[in-house]
């Protein structure tokens, strides 16, 4: 095998280079879109299984366990607990980013510690990155703070982040 | 699950890789076509023997082919032959092998060629952009996230959980390294300490550039025979003893993360299969997979053979080195070896494979061994693939 390219390397030879166009219109579906719904007028709604009880947020049209239709929209509080949260120095591409960009998950209520699955989100957390260095966040009780009625457009981003309470 | 299933006995009588680099000047075939013909070499046979051919490879968005399976076959020995490919995300690789266990294991081929490989440097950037297309596109992809960030959640909650310091973390990428220099295959081999580890770049706390494996392209291939006709072929015969494989959901934010449940039951289904009853006591050599280091002890813990929260203990006090009760990641693992997906979980394979055959020369394991275990990991969090293996 010939000794693998350095990466500067790369520029001295011909590379052909293309863009794909992937850009695609995703349907939101059954579930998704009363959620998105949901979120423009500051709630968050579930789906109950009516066999085991679990809620799904975001919901389910489907009980992945028993396999059987939920049948309950349920609303949970737009509070939880922080279950992890991390900072992030780099972007999706990998870039260097200068302020760390805070996310984690949040279990939210009503649920309790000892559950292994539960209703949650993944979505930034407004905190400092000490609070997530030496882990004070975590365990924190945190509230969404939504954007104002009138920006919120229907999608996940209508919650700007999750705030110690 | 029931697995005391009515199955043919497998053995393995050849394994073959290509080294671990990043931006490899082969093409990815060329890169099968070298690991399958080593394989076959190793185990004195000739393409036209080989029965099926099963290929394994992680997201297309990697090579940047689609239809990996079908562009690898020729170069993987598929042509005009049962070819199939196999694709658990980071699961892959053994599951490449466990493909090629129930292929002979009901009858329908006689020896199979299985074969994995991934080429990660294409994408450019990097190829983190690639993984922009895994993630719920409604509910997680408008807050831009990369595949580190889980990982760095699942690590921190772990140490949030199990109350385990970045230290005691780090002595897995100091342990991998230092096996990795033993292995002529290795991307990433050497003598660093946990100062190192702690110093590095910061990528996504509590994740940093030392906590994690490198981009890699490289293959790995394996033949797996009928029992019956195994000893034409070689002396030692190395046995597919038992495996397993679970899937969870893709819902990690709703899940717990501090334990992977799915990984222990793949793992009770493997160990019931080789009537393994007391994995820390039965299991001699272990390959768990290791893209970060907080994933072997995770991994460790989910294979049973640390309980939950006391696999930083045990790392500690050597159980898991090289000389130690139960060697973990002998070959360096993908911290050491590279991270070339698919080939990186089959090579995982193959390093207990040489271990239990007693070729696995300057990486062999000091204490004797006689039940070796590999095992991969997947997809958001979900996939977990398992094989025991005694010679």
């Amino acid at each position: 095998m010939v000794h693998p390219l350095k990466e500067e390397e790369l520029k001295e030879h011909v590379t052909i280079s293309y863009k794909p166009q992937a850009k695609y219109s995703y349907t939101a579906g059954q579930a998704l879109s009363t959620f998105l719904r949901g979120l423009r007028e500051g709630k968050i709604l579930g789906r109950k299984c009516p066999r085991c009880g679990r809620i799904y947020v975001p919901p389910r049209m489907y009980c992945e366990d028993c396999f059987y239709p939920t049948s309950q929209w349920v609303e949970v509080k737009d509070e939880g607990v922080v279950m992890t949260a991390v900072a992030s120095f780099i972007s999706w591409t990998r870039d260097r980013l200068e302020e760390p960009e805070i996310v984690g998950t949040i279990r939210l209520f009503p649920s309790s510690p000892r559950d292994y699955v539960y209703p949650g989100l993944f979505h930034r957390i407004c905190c400092s990155y000490d609070d997530v260095k030496d882990m004070r966040i975590m365990g924190k009780t945190v509230r969404a703070r939504w954007r104002p009625a009138e920006k919120r457009t229907g999608s996940i981003d209508d919650i700007e982040c999750f705030e110690v309470v | 699950m029931k697995t005391n299933l009515k199955f043919r006995r497998v053995a393995a009588i050849g394994a073959g890789m290509t080294p671990f680099r990043r931006r490899m000047l082969e093409t990815p075939q060329e890169m099968a076509w070298e690991a399958s013909r080593k394989a076959l070499d190793e185990a004195g046979l000739e393409l036209r023997d080989i029965d099926c051919v099963v290929i394994g490879s992680a997201p297309d968005a990697f090579d940047g082919v689609h239809m990996k399976g079908e562009y690898l076959a020729h170069g993987a020995g598929g042509v005009m032959r049962p070819s199939s490919r196999v694709y658990v995300g980071g699961a892959t690789g053994v599951m490449t092998a466990i493909a090629g266990w129930y292929h002979v294991a009901s009858g329908m081929c006689k020896k199979v060629l299985a074969v994995a490989e991934e080429k990660m440097s294409p994408g450019r950037p990097h190829p983190q952009a690639v993984f922009r297309y895994i993630w719920d596109p409604i509910t997680e992809k408008p807050l831009n996230p990369n595949l580190i960030w889980i990982f760095a959640m699942e690590m921190h909650r772990y140490m949030f959980v199990n109350k385990v310091s970045k230290e005691e973390i780090a002595l897995v990428s100091v342990k991998n390294k230092r096996n990795a220099a033993s292995n002529p295959y290795a991307q990433l081999g050497g003598e660093i300490t946990v100062d190192d580890v702690l110093r590095s770049e910061v990528l996504v706390w509590p994740v940093q550039l030392l906590d994690v494996s490198p981009v890699s392209d490289g293959a790995a291939a394996m033949v797996f025979v009928d029992g019956d006709i195994a000893r034409r072929y070689t002396d030692t015969p190395i046995w597919v003893e038992g495996v397993g494989w679970t899937l969870d959901n893709t819902s990690w934010p709703n899940r717990e993360l501090a334990y992977p449940r799915y990984l222990e039951n793949a793992a009770r289904m493997a160990y019931r299969m080789a009537g393994i009853e007391r994995p820390q006591k039965e299991i001699d050599v272990v390959e768990p997979y290791d893209p970060f280091d907080y994933k072997e002890l995770h991994h460790l813990e989910g294979l049973m053979l640390a309980k939950r929260g006391e696999a930083p203990l045990l790392l500690k006090e050597g159980f898991f080195d090289k000389d130690g009760d139960i060697p973990s990641s002998p070959s360096g693992g993908l911290l050491g070896v590279g991270n070339p997906i698919a080939a990186a979980g089959l090579m995982k394979v193959i390093s207990i494979y040489w271990q239990l055959k007693g070729t696995a020369g300057k990486m062999q394991v000091k204490r004797s061994v006689h039940t070796g275990v590999a095992q991969a990991w997947g997809d958001l969090m979900q996939a977990s693939t398992v094989i025991v293996m005694r010679n």
